[in-house]
């Protein structure tokens, strides 16, 4: 099966036109750094994908929400009022009620640090434990590579969520557990992404000449392999925040996350899943929030991927 | 073949075993003392020290592991301490359940899914494509128990059309077991549908790209005829092997779709073993879930090599 | 030359193709026209990039659109404009009065299908021919194109093929509805040099059989020379030198054509004494933004001041044999003259 478009390969009147077709989807070209001005290039591609910037607003919009809570809120979140059990949406309590009588919108707010906070951290959990085990697998090669290479089967052979929910049930249930649970899950994705980066920077010409100009190895692979690699682990991570926010809101879900009085939008869900027919508010805000703030980083995960190499695109 | 088969086998073996071992080192994430643990609100000495009889708890732990393991290898998958049943004995009983789920949900996510892929693949750049871009980013980010939980609200809440919760055996009436399960399959494959139709999508303009499509096109083959004796049948393979993997995520979104539905499966299982403390049934429900996803993998490979007529043939 | 004497059959008039791409349209084929007539074997000569290829896809819709298109021009075959034909109407022509012969045997072909069901496709959609009918003439083509066992391998898929018996099956499939024109697209450039002598031999063998004329686009003059009445010099999209055959080998008028010869090493039995091997100094031009004259001149040690700034038109070159067309505004054998007399 050839990949070449018609045009490139019957005649190639410049690369641009081989850059036009759709090369199917595989790790994204490394070297994207390596030119200098490209990262101004960079921005300015992605600045021209609406979805993208429409997705970075949200994302932005979404933690500034998250970091002012306690003045964005019009109500203390875990404060109850009887006069407002499975209250109906009003002007006081745009959101209406939960079971309780807490402001589903102040809960909403506050809710947004659990999500927003779970996908950050267990994404930053999963990029410093997989990069520097991928990079050692990819650039020691050996048996090194081959150990940390079993594992990683071994644990992505464990589908995500069960790993997750298996993690945080054994760990006891809280956000930090839920939060360590998706980051050890997700860690697995790195080490194999890191990996194949590596071992394709690393076969490039720059490095080859680096290593026989003496340079330590410690030194390559900070100099000249890190830098080619940043691109497409930035896109995995930004993709993997919106699983880890889904992952969370389902640990949450299924009581294994945020524990309560303390809001989360996987948890209010739960809850409101008994009163379905009475009080519908309560399941269609919370859900509503994941599902935007798991569509906004997707939509700028794809577009930093589009924009960070053009060779992907489709 | 043969000898591609051996070698796949001899990768599997050793994954499912790493992958064991870390599903049994879970144990030791447990707070405390791991007999009081396993043995939850039980208090009492002699259970105490039954289970620490039981499951060679004062042995190092690579003894432990071996007798676990050994254990497993003979189908025993150790005792349900809540449920007073061997695990194996549920596992099995549960298993159908979410496979007939998991079966449809894979249904709905390959006709929905593909059509869409090889549809936006023919219609590059044009509306369609973007239509069907929208509804595959709509899929990825909608959590699949909020779609359930809203799934539920229109058609038994207000429409009261469909079952909200509740199984039905085929055996014992195909159509109520089809009422029950259809709202759950098409929130299980609603994701699954999108991942299909993006690797389809993919997979066919790699293919639409290639010399020998060019050539069909130059003999004078209609557009559909191309797109669906030419290409198809080529693209085919990628997503043959994708169907298989995204066959482990199934049995991952079984967990929340059949706890939103209340659905008696494998799910359901883990998510009650979490909360009774079963950790036994926990560690059996994983292990067969990596197995089983190791065996797709494995089918997968087999699959693609037999649709692949030089591998068939060689 | 005899055949150019014959009934037209194509008549490209000032054809042009662009690519758009992020940095602008790539102005693959700028204005390129000329004429074929029944039985005529032409060659196209160029290099990457030049628009040799493209143009003739570009003539049959088999560009991808977008990105590429067609800005201007006609296309007339038998009388009709193919650029203005509906797809339906187009597909009639593809693979029926005009087959194809691709580059690469090896990606040309269907790896997921047998050699019988991708020779019987046409022979269904352009004769009707099915079943027993379709795949006797199909056993028939294998017999033409000279494959051994002919009926036995019908059923084999591409792979179970050598490199140079595939390529024997694309002309297969090229000639299977008995077209009028065939066009070979750098058929012979992904084979090894004794297969390319071997498809060369078969391609002027069946030409003399079924008489049809051929457009065999190439970047290797050598080929050209065995097999061509008329050869055409493109170079960035546009046509620089067009003539005879011999005439163009034997007197050269354009810079490039001469460049192009001078690579050969051995032009034919004819020559005497020994040259030494030239390459062509400089590299293509950016097809985003050509310069405004001849797009060879940058390139050129001939060029002169106008060929910077103008394009120079494709007229009869002086001196030379009727119908041997150049766009140059240097005399390009008075330029050579004083190197002759070194």
């Amino acid at each position: 099966m050839s990949s070449g478009s018609e045009i490139a390969r019957a005649e190639t009147a410049g690369a641009e036109i081989g850059i036009l077709e759709a090369v199917p989807s595989g790790p994204p070209a490394p070297a994207i750094l390596q030119e200098p001005g490209t990262l101004a290039a960079f921005w300015r591609r992605l600045r021209a994908r609406r979805s993208a910037v429409a997705g970075l607003v949200i994302v932005g919009l979404l933690v500034l929400m998250a970091a002012l809570a306690p003045w964005v809120a019009p109500y203390d979140p875990t404060a109850t009022d009887w006069g407002n059990v499975r209250g109906a949406p009003s002007l006081a309590h745009p959101f209406g009620g939960d079971e309780v009588g807490r402001d589903v919108l102040s809960r909403i707010i506050f809710g947004a640090r659990a999500s927003l906070g779970a996908g950050l951290v267990s994404v930053a959990l999963a990029v410093s434990l997989g990069l520097p085990l991928g990079m050692l697998a990819g650039y020691a090669g050996g048996w090194i590579d081959g150990a940390i290479s079993r594992l990683t089967d071994a644990l992505l052979a464990i589908p995500f969520l069960i790993l997750a929910i298996a993690l945080a049930a054994f760990l006891g249930p809280s956000l930090v557990n839920a939060m360590i649970a998706i980051g050890l899950s997700a860690t697995s994705i790195f080490i194999r992404l890191t990996r194949a980066q590596v071992r394709a920077v690393a076969a490039e010409e720059f490095v080859e000449a680096a290593r026989a100009m003496g340079n330590p190895p410690w030194r390559i692979a900070r100099v000249h392999i890190l830098p080619n690699i940043v691109p497409a682990i930035l896109v995995q991570a930004t993709l993997t925040i919106a699983a880890a926010i889904i992952a969370e809101a389902s640990l949450s879900f299924l009581g294994l996350g945020q524990q309560p009085p303390e809001p989360s939008w996987g948890a209010m869900l739960n809850t409101a899943k008994n009163f379905m027919d009475e009080a519908p508010w309560m399941a269609i805000w919370p859900g509503l929030s994941i599902f935007l703030a798991v569509l906004a980083f997707n939509l700028f995960g794809d577009g930093l991927r589009d924009a960070l190499d053009p060779r992907q695109r489709t | 073949m043969l000898q591609f088969l051996v070698r796949r086998l001899a990768l599997a073996v050793p994954t499912l075993i790493l992958a064991s071992m870390i599903i049994f080192a879970l144990q030791q994430l447990l707070p405390g003392d791991v007999a009081t643990a396993l043995t939850g609100e039980e208090r009492d000495p002699q259970v105490i020290a039954f289970i620490r009889e039981k499951y060679h708890l004062d042995e190092p732990l690579p003894v432990r592991y071996a007798y676990w393991a050994g254990g497993v290898l003979r189908g025993d998958l150790g005792e349900s301490i809540r449920l007073q049943k061997p695990v194996s004995e549920l596992i099995v009983e549960k298993l159908p359940v979410t496979l007939e789920l998991a079966c449809l949900a894979m249904l709905v996510a390959l006709a929905i899914g593909v059509p869409m892929g090889v549809l936006s693949a023919v219609k590059r750049g044009q509306a369609a494509d973007t239509i069907a871009n929208g509804i595959a980013l709509w899929g990825l980010s909608v959590p699949n128990f909020w779609l359930g939980i809203l799934l539920i609200l229109l058609f038994s809440v207000e429409l009261g059309w469909l079952p909200a919760s509740g199984y039905v055996s085929p055996f014992e009436s195909l159509s109520e077991n089809l009422a029950a399960m259809v709202m759950p399959a098409f929130v299980l494959g609603n994701a699954i549908a999108a991942v299909m139709m993006r690797h389809t999508r993919a997979a066919m303009l790699g293919v639409l790209g290639s010399d020998y499509v060019r050539t069909a096109r130059a003999k004078g083959v209609s557009p559909l005829r191309v797109t669906l004796r030419h290409a198809l049948p080529n693209a085919a393979i990628p997503i043959i092997t994708l169907g298989a993997l995204e066959f482990g995520q199934l049995l991952s979104g079984a967990v929340l779709t059949e706890q939103v539905f209340s659905v008696p499966g494998f799910g359901k299982l883990m998510v009650d073993a979490v909360f009774n403390r079963d950790f036994a049934t926990v560690q059996g429900v994983v292990i067969c879930t990596a197995a089983t996803y190791i065996a797709l993998n494995l089918a997968a490979d087999l699959l693609s090599a037999a649709v692949n007529p030089k591998l068939r043939r060689a | 030359m005899t055949a150019a004497m014959t009934k037209l059959l194509l008549d490209v008039r000032d054809l042009a193709v662009a690519f758009d791409t992020d940095g602008g349209a790539v102005h693959a084929v700028n204005g390129v026209s000329y004429t074929l007539h029944e039985g005529e074997t032409m060659g196209i000569v160029g290099e990457s990039g030049s628009g040799k290829s493209v143009h003739v896809l570009a003539m049959l819709g088999l560009i991808p659109r977008p990105p590429g298109r067609v800005t201007g021009g006609q296309v007339l075959f038998a009388g009709r404009d193919l650029l203005t034909l509906k797809e339906r109407e187009l597909r009639k022509v593809r693979g029926g009065a005009i087959g194809f012969v691709f580059q690469d045997p090896m990606s040309s072909l269907n790896p997921g299908m047998t050699v019988a069901a991708q020779l019987i496709e046409p022979l269904r959609i352009h004769l009707g021919l099915d079943g027993r009918a379709a795949r006797a003439r199909a056993t028939e083509l294998l017999d033409l194109v000279r494959i051994p066992n002919a009926a036995s391998r019908l059923d084999q898929y591409p792979h179970e093929f050598s490199g140079g018996q595939r390529q024997r099956v694309m002309i297969a499939i090229g000639l299977s509805c008995r077209p009028k024109l065939l066009i070979a697209d750098e058929a012979t450039t992904a084979l090894d040099v004794t297969v390319q002598a071997e498809i060369v031999a078969l391609v002027q063998e069946l030409k003399r059989e079924l008489g049809m004329a051929i457009i065999w686009i190439t970047h290797d003059l050598g080929v050209v020379a065995g097999i061509s009445d008329t050869v055409q010099v493109m170079y960035a999209g546009r046509i620089l030198e067009r003539g005879p055959v011999d005439d163009i080998f034997a007197d050269p008028r354009n810079a490039y054509t001469l460049g192009l010869l001078r690579s050969l090493p051995d032009l034919s039995g004819s020559r005497t004494g020994r040259r030494r091997l030239h390459q062509i100094e400089g590299a293509p031009p950016d097809m985003r933004h050509l310069p405004p004259g001849d797009p060879f001149a940058p390139r050129n040690a001939f060029a002169t001041p106008r060929c910077r700034t103008e394009m120079p038109p494709l007229v009869q070159a002086t001196g030379a044999a009727p119908g041997h067309l150049v766009a140059a505004w240097y005399d390009l054998p008075r330029l050579l003259a004083p190197e002759a007399g070194r």
